[in-house]
């Protein structure tokens, strides 16, 4: 067996460069077809018809009006919608209409009838008060460890706060849905998805046809975050559309739906006290959270975040159920809400201690999986930032409106390869194939196994063939965790390896050597360490005569070699402006430290961690699901009144890759969710020492911020 | 007094540029093809994209696209009270509801479609044609995915009628990859990753290309403040305000550098 493992840093030759996206020109040329760009001939368009109440009973569907409209091709009910059903939430699709245009498809979807029958709802569980009066309430029971009522009372400082983040969508620019061409016993199916290995199988089971009846295409995505991994029953509409008119239809959730049942994270709030001796060291912890992801409810936060070692907590939670559409997965899943919750918490004990919490945050290091890595990364940030200089106790005490301030937020994550398949395909003229049933967010994982294929067979990036977005290709395990890139460069490691020693069997003979003596290197088959001893890239693939090499690779996630590993750290900081007249935040800067294991292209993983700073800040600042108590029914579907960050606002985000031999060695890990965790503690830490008073809610709006400087004055 | 403006949003897109901190108390200043946002001095202003000239009827019910033409019928005044049937009577002509012929001129190429009066540019583009550059996101003239130039002015596909189109050079980010040499403005995007999952590219770089028509010689500083009018859900900002003061710097040949 070869050694898979990689080269070492000072032989690397691609790995590690600051390498383009092989797919840059493509989408920035407009000429990469998303799945919402797909046409066949003769498609139809789809519409949907969903319910307006949050809570209703269906009393009766008449499509007949719709059926009869002019280019109207067929009008299907939602399996789950029939009469009787009880809708728990807005948004609830109902029917669905193909049509020749989707002009039609819209007029017809109107003229689709539907009684209900309207049921009392519930859907704001910022008040707990409220939800225990509505009996939407499901405590999840206590857990104590240690002795917490003790470690209060020995306490000599106790600091309180109550601290929460709303419900947020995760709004990918490319809507759901799906384009589906049913012919005979084959289906053609263009999802938007992370994951095109196994959502034709899902699709397969809800239609009862076999699985490998159904072709996944998919060659870029418009995003995911979390929320693209299920046919969902728009997949499953769309089929039946198709199946019924035989014809493709092309079924895509117009921005009011998406936002409402597309996708949601779970909100997170909390009532935290923390128990510490004088010199900062945390002793006990008490929490009391709520939170809702719909009619499940919602999952308790991990909280003591990071610090999980805190001895002496009792934690409470209690689950909120309400009348929308459930959470999905939204880019590390609760880790983002968990981080703000503790890191406020813990800011708010540094100020009651008259201590400077950085100071606190790396006394307390000892509590975390990583205290070196940690407290390494601290000093990072602060560096970065300029803490020593620009930190100041709470308050920013200079003259005029605005106030400067100074955050810190943090942050873990696993992160190591799913199960991934590869194989690598060398052909006689030279060209290489590897084809993976794996998929490219916008993440880059398309580059990076042209990479590490590239590496491994010494050949130029481009000379590389990356066949990804096809569930004919090896199963490849979906987009979810962060778990791709360990994944997907291990398996084309190997493959990429095996099908190279293949090659040296037929070379050797030709070099006069033992195949385990060859090495590939800059475009040739050479005798390691002779350059002269060689034989050209494409001279070598004419030896294979008519034949190919096709070898796979696996990554197992239980045996990963040493490829890949989890678990990681990261530190943000941040620096605001705050405008106490208007209540207006601007972002200076955001430092963002992470760890992250071998990094196969720098410039990618720099751009995901610019990405997810940048989600920190639309989450701090702006985005909010904002749900109307009278009708039930979200007031912010769209993109106007439901604000994400621009250009303008964003300031500068500054990031350093904590890429040190240490790290280097633990191999590939996964960023996509990593940075995305300790920017909103950060900016609302900056914000409180910019003011002098907390903002206990995010998105900290100018309301908000105005209503907090008022408490403290009044 | 401000030492900062907080909102100052210069305009590099097209119409409207997102009003990330105008929240809930003025969200109505945003209105159908009227935008309004906080100029420097913190003063509201509006800023009122003139709106084509209406020409038809559109189709049944209340919809935008009838929005649109009411609106652009009371030239721009949300005030005046033209009723849907004045508009009507005062309308030199009537077309439609059904498909009419409308010629559309896209990257220097006519094309003779049957569209119904209320179908959009962008989905003219989209579905009528097989322009796909242009994204459809919000479809309500915020995100500016779906940027193109009309007559080499950024505008809103998604918030302009394909029929109110004719007559203009409409270019799509097609053009921009028709010669042998792609754009130096994709390059530059590609050379700074200025995209990630790439659904707001072809709308950003469009945007990029009439900003930089406006301004040539743009100082870093002016590029962090501008492209209010395009939004990217991946955050790629970084790299887009790198690829745009790449794209400028090699336009002007050095001069600026």
């Amino acid at each position: 067996m070869p050694d898979y493992s990689w080269p070492a840093p000072e032989k690397r030759r691609v790995i590690g460069r600051r390498t383009n996206r092989i797919d840059g020109f493509v989408k920035a040329s407009g000429r990469a077809k998303y799945a919402y760009d797909i046409k066949r001939p003769g498609m139809l368009y789809a519409a949907v018809v969903v319910c307006p109440y949050a809570h209703a009973r269906i009393r009766s569907i008449d499509t007949s009006a719709a059926e009869k409209m002019k280019g109207v091709a067929a009008v299907h009910v939602f399996d789950g919608s029939a009469p009787g059903t009880e809708v728990l939430w807005a948004g609830w699709e109902i029917a669905a209409v193909a049509a020749e245009t989707e002009e039609l498809a819209r007029d017809a979807a109107r003229a689709v009838k539907v009684e209900y029958e309207v049921l009392p709802h519930f859907v704001n569980e910022a008040d707990l008060s409220k939800a225990k009066a509505a009996g939407r309430v499901k405590p999840a029971g206590e857990k104590v460890t240690g002795d917490p009522d003790q470690a209060f009372k020995e306490a000599d400082v106790v600091s309180e706060g109550v601290y929460g983040c709303p419900v947020i969508c995760h709004l990918t620019w490319e809507a759901h849905g799906q384009v589906i061409e049913w012919k005979g016993d084959q289906i053609e199916y263009w999802p938007t998805t992370q994951a095109v290995s196994s959502i034709g199988n899902e699709l397969a089971k809800a239609l009862g046809v076999p699985p490998a009846n159904v072709h996944v295409m998919q060659d870029h995505m418009g995003v995911g975050y979390g929320s693209k991994f299920s046919p969902d029953r728009w997949g499953i509409a769309c089929a039946k559309l198709s199946k019924q008119t035989g014809r493709p239809v092309k079924l895509f959730l117009p921005r009011d739906v998406e936002q409402m049942i597309a996708g949601n994270r779970p909100s997170h709030y909390a009532r935290i006290r923390l128990a510490a001796k004088k010199d900062g060291t945390i002793i006990g912890w008490e929490s009391e959270s709520w939170s809702t992801g719909g009619m499940t409810g919602g999952g308790a936060p991990p909280i003591p975040y990071v610090f999980t070692n805190i001895p002496n907590q009792r934690l409470n939670h209690t689950a909120v159920q309400v009348n929308a559409a459930p959470q999905r997965a939204w880019r590390a899943p609760n880790h983002p809400q968990a981080s703000y919750l503790t890191c406020c918490a813990m800011d708010d004990l540094a100020h009651k201690l008259g201590m400077d919490p950085l100071e606190l945050f790396k006394k307390n290091a000892d509590y975390t999986a990583r205290p070196d890595v940690y407290r390494w990364q601290l000093d990072k940030a602060a560096e970065l930032i300029g803490w020593k200089k620009l930190w100041h106790p709470r308050g920013d005490k200079t003259p005029g409106p605005i106030k400067r301030g100074l955050g810190i937020g943090v942050g873990t994550w696993g992160g190591a390869g799913h199960l991934s398949n590869c194989r690598c395909n060398i052909y006689p003229d030279g060209t290489v194939e590897v084809e993976l049933g794996s998929q490219d967010l916008g993440t880059g994982t398309r580059t990076v196994i042209a990479m590490v294929a590239a590496e491994t067979l010494g050949l130029p990036v481009g000379a590389i063939r990356v066949k990804i977005g096809d569930n004919r290709y090896p199963f490849s395990g979906t987009s979810g965790g962060s778990t791709t890139v360990g994944g997907v460069s291990s398996s084309t490691r190997k493959a990429t390896m095996n099908a190279l020693e293949k090659l040296f069997e037929r070379v050797a003979p030709k070099l006069g050597v033992k195949p385990e003596e060859l090495e590939a290197v800059n475009g040739q088959i050479q005798v390691k360490g002779d350059p002269k001893k060689a034989m050209a890239w494409k001279a070598a693939c004419k030896l294979l005569g008519t034949e190919k090499i096709s070898e796979m690779g696996q990554n197992d996630p239980k045996n990963p070699m040493g490829l890949t590993t989890g678990g990681v750290g990261g530190v943000q900081m941040a620096d605001v402006s705050v405008d106490t007249e208007t209540g207006i935040i601007r972002i200076n800067r955001l430092v963002v430290v992470q760890d992250c294991g071998l990094v196969i292209n720098p410039k990618t993983a720099e751009s995901q961690c610019y990405g997810a700073a940048h989600l920190s800040i639309c989450a701090a600042l702006y985005e909010e699901r904002i749900m109307d108590d009278i009708t039930g029914r979200m007031l912010n579907p769209d993109i106007e009144f439901y604000k994400v960050a621009g250009n303008p606002d964003i300031g500068e985000i500054i990031v350093h890759l904590d890429i040190r031999p240490e790290h280097d060695k633990r191999g590939v890990i996964g960023l996509g969710e990593p940075p995305v965790i300790p920017g909103i503690a950060a900016i609302a830490n900056a914000v409180t020492n910019a003011i002098g008073v907390r903002v206990p809610y995010v998105p900290m709006t100018p309301d908000r911020v105005l209503a907090a400087l008022e408490r403290r004055s009044a | 007094m401000r030492t900062f403006d907080g909102t100052a949003v210069e305009r590099a897109g097209a119409c409207a540029p997102p009003l990330s901190h105008l929240r809930r108390p003025f969200a109505l200043l945003y209105f159908g093809t009227i935008a309004v946002r906080q100029s420097k001095e913190g003063a509201l202003m509006s800023m009122i994209k003139k709106p084509p000239e209406p020409k038809t009827e559109p189709g049944a019910g209340v919809s935008r696209r009838g929005f649109i033409r009411d609106v652009s019928l009371g030239t721009g005044a949300l005030g005046v009270a033209l009723t849907p049937g004045e508009a009507r009577a005062a309308a030199p002509a009537l077309r439609g509801p059904g498909p009419v012929p409308v010629t559309l001129t896209i990257n220097g190429k006519p094309h003779k479609l049957q569209l119904e009066p209320r179908v959009t540019l962008l989905d003219a583009l989209r579905n009528y044609l097989d322009y796909t550059g242009a994204k459809r996101v919000c479809d309500r003239g915020t995100c500016g995915a779906c940027t193109v130039l009309m007559d080499g002015k950024p505008v809103y596909a998604c918030s302009i009628l394909a029929i109110d189109a004719q007559g203009k050079n409409i270019q799509t980010i097609e053009s921009l990859a028709l010669s042998p040499q792609p754009d130096p403005l994709i390059r530059a995007f590609v050379n700074n990753d200025g995209l990630q999952c790439g659904f707001c590219t072809p709308g950003f770089v469009m945007a990029a290309k009439a900003f930089l028509a406006e301004n040539p010689n743009p100082t870093m500083e002016q590029i962090k403040r501008a492209f209010g009018g395009n939004l990217c859900r991946c955050g790629s900002y970084n790299g887009i305000r790198r690829a745009i003061l790449e794209a400028a710097k090699a336009a002007q040949g050095g001069k600026n550098a």
